[in-house]
């Protein structure tokens, strides 16, 4: 239970995704300027961080291992991804076109995110057990969550306040951001596995 | 054999995952209008935004829908409008798609510079400097910002120096007009009829031909001429009525800068990088 609730709270702040370990900064980037769209996207981040997590990790401990083909390790982790964001979208579509129309796009976009593939890597990496990377999953797309979605927050006031020109555009954007990855640093040491 | 055993190990977890999505798009099909689809292939696929949509798709199931008119895919063109409403069974209201007019014809041999610029090559820092090079502040600075923005490759850089609208590539989606910083692109309705005076200058007349060759000098001289009074002046500029222009020409030859063209004679790429090199020729 402790080390649940560790990798939990290191995950999400001490080694958050985005601002600490750089992972999935597209995104981050991308689709920070509005605060419906970074829900939407964060949202579907967890789902299928979650989900890609239980199934490479299944598919690692019962195919990879016995077989000796760790070494495919990467290449079948992309296939599981893209393939995995495939189905949901086509069972989504069928059986909850809300959410099928809320997640849009993002759904789609989501199989290049490298967080993604970094998940379920670190997931094997760090020896989880099953239930310890799913929870890992789920606090490391919640961390990209809350980073992506106090990017959306900043950005959105920083719509209405007077930048200088230099400054406009990308500029402002990777000095907020930069701010707060150092911010962030603030957890840093403060609880480790 | 290791290459072997990777070879099939990941063919055959690929197989498995194509099998499933391929059960899973039989199982979970979800029928979609086919006409979508049919409208997607049509339109141009740019994603311009012209329609007001979010792309292409938006636009085509909002078609389907009934929500939008063939028509408002501004750069489909009158054919795909048609066939857009033939796959739909619907009646078009037929408009022309309009095409990008440049309003200015003071290339580099027949306007002054009032000094040389060598900044960043966009029109509208050019333009925010000192007024811009050009001793004309209403004419064209030639630095392509319009020729940027075209999604349709239709508008090229003459080495005259002034951009050339290809009227057959052109779709009328208007992004040119938008990109100007001086408001020199119009868009107009399609077709050839009608005369046009090309220039955008407010200047008073003396200021004018100081500066250009061909700037209109508001001298009223159409406006007396036109026998269809199709010709208004828009305080020093101007301005004539496509509606009631009936290519009599005779405006043309009253005009003493010759600013008005007749819009047959606005000349496509090749003519006019042809009278550009033939202008070098003499002066050199």
């Amino acid at each position: 239970m402790e080390t649940l609730l560790s990798i939990i709270f290191i995950y999400i702040f001490v080694e958050n995704f985005v601002l600490q370990r750089f992972f999935g900064i597209c995104p981050f980037l991308g689709v920070s300027r509005k605060m419906e769209t970074a829900v939407g996207m964060s949202m579907a981040v967890i789902f299928v961080m979650t989900l890609a997590t239980l199934v490479t990790w299944l598919l690692y401990s019962f195919v990879l291992v016995p077989f000796g083909l760790t070494y495919l390790q990467i290449v079948t982790f992309i296939l599981v991804i893209a393939s995995l964001v495939q189905l949901v979208e086509t069972v989504l579509r069928k059986i909850s076109p809300t959410l099928y129309q809320g997640l849009g796009i993002f759904l789609p976009l989501i199989t290049t995110n490298c967080a993604v593939l970094a998940v379920t890597l670190l997931a094997i990496r760090q020896e989880f057990s099953l239930v310890e990377s799913i929870v890992f999953a789920i606090a490391a797309s919640v961390g990209f969550s809350l980073a992506l979605i106090i990017m959306a927050g900043i950005r959105e006031r920083l719509e209405m306040a007077t930048i200088p020109e230099v400054l406009q555009g990308s500029a402002v954007t990777l000095i907020t951001a930069g701010i707060l990855s150092i911010a962030f640093m603030g957890f840093q040491g403060m609880l480790s596995l | 054999m290791l290459i072997v055993y990777a070879i099939v190990a990941l063919g055959l977890i690929g197989l498995l995952f194509g099998l499933m999505l391929a059960a899973a798009a039989k199982v979970f099909y979800v029928e979609i209008d086919p006409r979508v689809e049919a409208v997607n292939e049509l339109v141009p696929g740019a994603n311009c935004g012209a329609c007001g949509f979010a792309g292409c798709m938006k636009f085509s199931e909002a078609v389907v829908n009934g929500e939008a008119e063939p028509g408002d895919c501004v750069p489909a063109g009158e054919e795909t409008v048609a066939e857009i409403a033939r796959v739909l069974g619907k009646e078009v209201s037929a408009s022309g798609s309009p095409i990008a007019t440049v309003f200015c014809i003071g290339d580099n041999f027949k306007t002054a510079d009032n000094f040389i610029y060598e900044g960043v090559e966009d029109c509208k820092v050019a333009g925010e400097m000192y007024g811009g090079f050009k001793a004309c502040s209403y004419g064209c600075l030639g630095l392509g910002n319009c020729v940027r923005v075209c999604p349709f490759d239709a508008i090229d850089m003459g080495s005259h120096g002034l951009p050339v609208v290809d009227k057959i590539k052109c779709t009328g989606c208007g992004l040119c007009a938008g990109a100007c910083p001086r408001d020199l692109i119009k868009m107009l309705p399609s077709g050839d009829e009608g005369h046009l005076v090309l220039c955008a200058s407010q200047d008073r007349g003396k200021t004018v031909s100081k500066a250009c060759e061909v700037g209109c000098i508001a001298c009223k001289a159409c406006v007396k001429a036109c026998p269809e009074e199709a010709i208004e002046m828009n305080d020093k500029l101007a301005v004539i009525d496509l509606e009631k222009c009936t290519d009599c020409g005779e405006c043309v030859k009253k005009c003493p800068p010759g600013t008005i063209h007749p819009r047959s004679a606005i000349p496509t790429a090749e003519e006019a990088a042809a009278r550009a090199a033939e202008k070098e020729k003499e002066s050199a």
